[in-house]
């Protein structure tokens, strides 16, 4: 199989996408002849014209807005919002539209469409293009919400995603675009909804992650297997709807939790996480369930001392890791 | 292209409705579903007043521009997406007093929304009335957006986007007009301007006197209409429709009218308006006004008159036992329908 980057597996997913479905278009800021500030789109503009890659204005409520009037009518949007960051003039329409549509007509209603948006940090991006935004929409329901760490991940559920009757946001954590390299099955690839992925077996603690976590946790389970401790990494792949039975099935393999992300604390995906083990496997636990999270400050800073030390980072993972062993 | 504000007089004399090329039975049926709507709404207050039904928001004395822009649509081939006073046009979209009743009383059938949403927040995918929640304008970017699938497949189908004053003072509202003017979109913009977003009035809201000036600043023409006056409506949109369906882009309606009740049955609207100002309105009521015109033309006659509102009456009648007397929703559907398929995940 070949190795790809995530920004091509998400490019060829739904470049794959619109040439198997008419009703596929895409819409957002800088899309068309610029292929997307990440190149996410190269090359599509040209080949599906201007009706199918839509350079939107620079507006982002149009943007989701328009998308889910297509919807209504027909469509299969897929609408870029260019930095998670930029997301909150849209969160009306998401929020109070978009999650609303199929539960306020009692399912008259429903709107295929996904929202694309590049979110995380580590690339010196500052306050408003390190972002991360899982939590605050993963906790309305009526949307799905999807954060893959992997090319293959990220192609197969960004088919999925197109292929899904409800709105999906679709989270691609910028700096795996180009860091992070994997195979890439040919064909479809679709990845389901709502399944998370052992990327790792291991039987003494389990490291539970997504995005550009799940890359750190997984050098993080090989630097441990040398000290002999052997670390289990579930990646959830899907936000919402999580995938309980594999969070609960780690957690009674394994005993000891460590839940890693890079958004804030406070009511953070790590405490949903927590919270269902506590319900369904406390019994079986060894230890205290651990978190490890970005801290509960308005966002990550420019300077490069301050974004490190916002950043859950291997060293930072590792010893934590090692506590939670030691227990 | 004209994109100047235009003042729409109404002209025409005896014959008027035949020269925008509406029969008689044409002409009779708009009046109908206008007094439907009233009717229904005068209905609903009364059962408000009486403590059996919580919550009404009304139509009253906006028919005409609702019936009139309505009207120069195709029911089921061209789209709307109302706002909340809307009665006059997801009645002449198909939806019936039955379906209103439903909704009022939040029964499990209402067609709407199972009984979820308040009344007046319409919708009907089999209709093509586009769902509405209760935040403002919102709407007009789905118009937008449904339009643009339209264009994308080359149908002719319109859009039409219904929205009050005070919704035109929202950031949606305006990235709508933006968009459907870059890809001359087949929207037609109808602003139903009564005066007051509940309580603040025009001079709060803008500071022009015409809300159509600003479809000029998104290059399409804006056009002010008597919103009273149903047969202007129903010119001033029918040419709004043509234009949009040839592919020449959006147009701005503004209807000026007035809303005769409170904005809802929780506002008391004597704190923000005179009686006075609701009397001089009520004597340029749409339904009245339409009457006298249809009965100078000879269109409606005392025999007619009485049918029609036999018809009516009945419709209110039996709608009103029927959904007084329908099942709410069971605690299970409380969970129902979060995502297309099945319950909460």
């Amino acid at each position: 199989m070949p190795q790809k980057t995530v920004i091509e597996a998400i490019r060829e997913g739904m470049d794959e996408e619109m040439a198997r479905d008419p009703s596929v278009f895409l819409i957002g800021e800088d899309v068309g002849q610029r292929g997307g500030v990440f190149l996410a789109s190269d090359g599509l503009y040209k080949k599906y014209g201007e009706y199918r890659v839509i350079d939107s204005p620079l507006a982002e409520s149009c943007i989701v807005g328009v998308a889910i009037g297509a919807a209504i009518n027909g469509m299969r949007p897929i609408a870029e919002i260019q930095f998670a960051d930029f997301i909150a003039p849209a969160m009306n329409q998401i929020i109070e539209e978009a999650a609303r549509f199929c539960y306020r007509t009692a399912g008259d209603f429903n709107l295929p469409m996904v929202i694309r948006a590049p979110w995380g940090g580590g690339v010196h991006g500052a306050l408003y293009h390190s972002q991360s935004i899982e939590a605050t929409f993963a906790h309305i329901p009526g949307l799905k919400v999807v954060a893959p760490g992997t090319p293959a991940d990220a192609k197969g559920l960004l088919k999925a995603a197109v292929r899904d009757p409800d709105p999906v946001l679709f989270l691609e954590h910028k700096r795996t675009y180009r860091l992070v390299k994997g195979e890439v099955p040919d064909g479809d690839g679709v990845v389901p909804i709502g399944k998370a992925d052992v990327k790792r077996e291991g039987k003494d603690l389990s490291l539970i992650a997504y995005g550009l976590m799940l890359t750190y946790c997984l050098e993080v389970a090989e630097k441990l297997a040398a000290d002999g401790i052997s670390a289990e990494v579930l990646d959830l792949r899907t936000i919402k709807p999580i995938d309980q039975a594999a969070i609960v099935a780690t957690a009674k393999k394994t005993g000891k939790v460590l839940v890693v992300h890079e958004d804030t604390r406070f009511a953070g995906i790590a405490a949903e996480v927590m919270a269902i083990i506590m319900e369904h496997a406390f019994d079986a636990l060894d230890a205290p369930l651990m978190r490890l999270t970005g801290p509960d400050v308005p966002a990550m800073p420019f300077n490069h001392v301050l974004e490190e030390a916002f950043m859950p980072n291997v060293d930072r993972i590792l010893a934590k890791a090692k506590e939670l062993a030691a227990y | 292209m004209a994109t100047k504000t235009q003042e729409v007089e109404a002209k025409g004399g005896q014959s008027r409705h035949r020269s925008l090329g509406l029969s008689d039975d044409q002409a009779l049926r708009i009046y109908e579903v206008m007094r439907l709507a009233r009717a229904i709404d005068e209905r609903m207050w009364l059962i408000n007043r009486q403590g059996r039904a919580p919550f009404v928001i009304s139509c009253q004395g906006q028919e005409g521009a609702q019936v009139g822009t309505a009207a120069a649509l195709r029911p089921g081939h061209d789209w709307v997406a109302p706002y909340y006073r809307d009665a006059g046009v997801i009645l002449w979209f198909g939806m019936t007093a039955k379906d209103q009743m439903l909704s009022f009383f939040a029964r499990r059938e209402d067609p709407n929304s199972g009984g979820r949403q308040m009344p007046g927040h319409f919708g009907s995918r089999r209709l093509h009335i586009v769902t509405g929640g209760s935040p403002v304008a919102t709407q007009l970017l789905h118009a937008a957006g449904v339009a643009l699938a339209s264009k994308q497949r080359q149908e002719d189908a319109v859009t039409a986007a219904y929205f009050g004053e005070g919704g035109a003072s929202q950031g949606d509202c305006h990235e709508a007009m933006n968009f459907a003017g870059i890809h001359k979109l087949g929207v037609i913009f109808v602003c139903e301007n009564n005066g007051y977003a509940i309580s603040v009035p025009q001079s709060r809201q803008m500071a022009i006197q015409n809300l159509a000036d600003r479809a000029a600043g998104y290059g399409f023409p804006g056009v002010v209409v008597d919103g009273n006056d149903v047969l202007a409506c129903y010119e001033v949109a029918g040419q709004a429709v043509e234009r949009a369906r040839r592919g020449e882009g959006p147009t701005l309606i503004e209807a000026k009218t007035y809303r005769f009740t409170a904005h809802s049955s929780d506002d008391d609207d004597k704190r923000y308006r005179q009686a006075e100002e609701v009397a001089i309105w009520r004597q340029k009521d749409p339904i009245q006004r339409y009457a006298k015109y249809l009965r100078e033309s000879t269109t409606l006659t005392d025999p007619v008159e009485k049918e029609i509102t036999e018809r009516v009456d009945q419709q209110v009648d039996e709608a009103t036992e029927y959904a007084e007397q329908a099942p709410d929703p069971t605690p299970d559907d409380l969970m129902t329908f979060v995502y297309k398929q099945g319950t909460v995940s």
